[in-house]
């Protein structure tokens, strides 16, 4: 236990420090070499710095490679190999903007390394009343988890903080569920995620200094999943970030097909003192946001407060269910 | 904050309980007779799963347009 102890400590402040220190140097590159977009919910012409996915590279990459030197076991490989694909596939689409399909399909394919290195069990657990063998269809969700996760933190990802706070509270409460289930390990490395993203958030919280971008929130999403595929806890995980997939749930069946994000009809617009306000227009699509502000427009630091309100309800859902897990009726 | 949006969270929550549940207690331990290949008997639970997942999306969808329609006249 003590070793464990030594590393939950390394490895957090690896991740926490390694992002902290680094995304202020990031954000100056990127402001001297003009790579900024515009801070649409902002007056004026707000540029932010984009994209800071390489400092979250950065800090969840060196973590996790600590973690392995303590535990070299083929799960966190795999968790190191999904990290950085997925920040891959998010780099190709903050440089071009790549079609619909392209990030579902391309993140499928971050999920090999969980296959080919075998860091997963074909049980499926759920609360209360047990487990489900279900080796076929296992694989089908191992392809499927990891565009799920990748893209639904993608979505989530358009205000100031939304994405890195959402993916701060649901991974601590995905490490505390984790310790309460007794796999550590898995629990540690999911404790390095929690705090690069709360390092992130430090700097990305409204006002933000840096955009994650594509690479950083499709990593953070990527990360998550594979976290919850190795860790066997693919039920908690979805259940920590439920608002984020109710996002995707109302984004997909209001515009009922695949499409990138910057394609559709803006669900908002402002009012005369910036305040976020819902579109007139019926053919935009709901989204988490649309239906916070559907009853009067509210600032974009207040909806934020509202999205991570509703993530600490999910997180600890999450962890009631992780003790549910311990029960077997 | 309206409490509808938490409420629909928990709905969501109680359904995914529920559907694990009914997948381990009915879905899962079905067996077709020993004659017939694996592979049918995989197929009709994934069928029998997409029909949870199915049942699960129209009733969220309802909920869904109840709380955004009441947000929308309040």
């Amino acid at each position: 236990m003590e070793e464990k102890i030594i590393a939950a400590i390394i490895v957090s402040a690896i991740a926490f420090f390694a992002i902290y220190a680094f995304t202020p140097i990031l954000i100056k590159f990127l402001q001297k070499r003009n790579l900024m977009v515009k801070d649409v919910n902002k007056p004026g012409n707000v540029m932010i710095p984009r994209p800071g996915g390489i400092s979250i590279l950065i800090g969840i990459v060196a973590s996790e490679i600590t973690l392995y030197f303590f535990f070299p076991i083929s799960e966190i490989l795999a968790i190191i190999i999904t990290s950085i694909l997925g920040f891959s596939v998010g780099i190709v689409d903050d440089r071009k903007t790549m079609g619909g399909w392209f990030k579902p399909l391309a993140l499928a394919f971050c999920a090999a390394p969980i296959l080919l290195l075998g860091a997963y069990d074909s049980n499926l657990d759920f609360p209360l009343f047990g487990s489900v063998k279900i080796p076929s269809l296992y694989l089908a969700l191992v392809v499927f988890m990891i565009p799920i996760t990748g893209n639904t933190i993608n979505s989530i990802d358009v205000l100031n903080g939304v994405a890195s706070g959402v993916t701060t509270i649901a991974s601590f409460a995905l490490a505390i569920s984790l310790f309460i289930l007794q796999n550590y390990e898995i629990g540690l490395a999911c404790l390095g995620l929690a705090f690069a993203s709360l390092a992130f958030y430090k700097y990305h919280k409204f006002p933000s200094r840096i955009f994650p971008g594509d690479s950083g929130s499709v990593m953070f999403g990527a990360t998550y999943g594979v976290i919850a595929i190795v860790g066997g806890v693919e039920v908690i995980a979805a259940i920590a970030i439920l608002p984020a997939i109710i996002n995707s749930f109302l984004f997909l069946s209001s515009v009922k097909k695949i499409v990138e994000h910057r394609e559709i009809k803006n669900p908002t617009s402002h009012t005369d003192d910036f305040k976020l306000k819902s579109t007139d227009d019926n053919h935009a699509p709901i989204t988490l946001v649309r239906l916070l502000i559907a009853k009067k427009p509210l600032s974009e630091k207040q909806i934020c407060n509202e999205i991570l309100k509703l993530s600490a309800f999910s997180g600890v859902l999450a962890v009631i269910t992780a003790f549910m897990m311990l029960v077997t009726i | 904050m309206d409490m509808k949006i938490y409420s629909f969270i928990f709905a969501m929550w109680v359904l995914i309980i529920i559907g694990g549940g009914i997948v381990v207690e009915f879905v899962g331990p079905i067996s077709l007779s020993e004659d017939i290949e694996p592979i049918i008997t995989s197929g009709v639970k994934v069928i029998l799963a997409l029909f949870l997942i199915f049942i699960w999306v129209f009733t969220l969808t309802k909920i869904k347009n109840w709380v955004f329609k009441s947000q929308a006249k309040s």
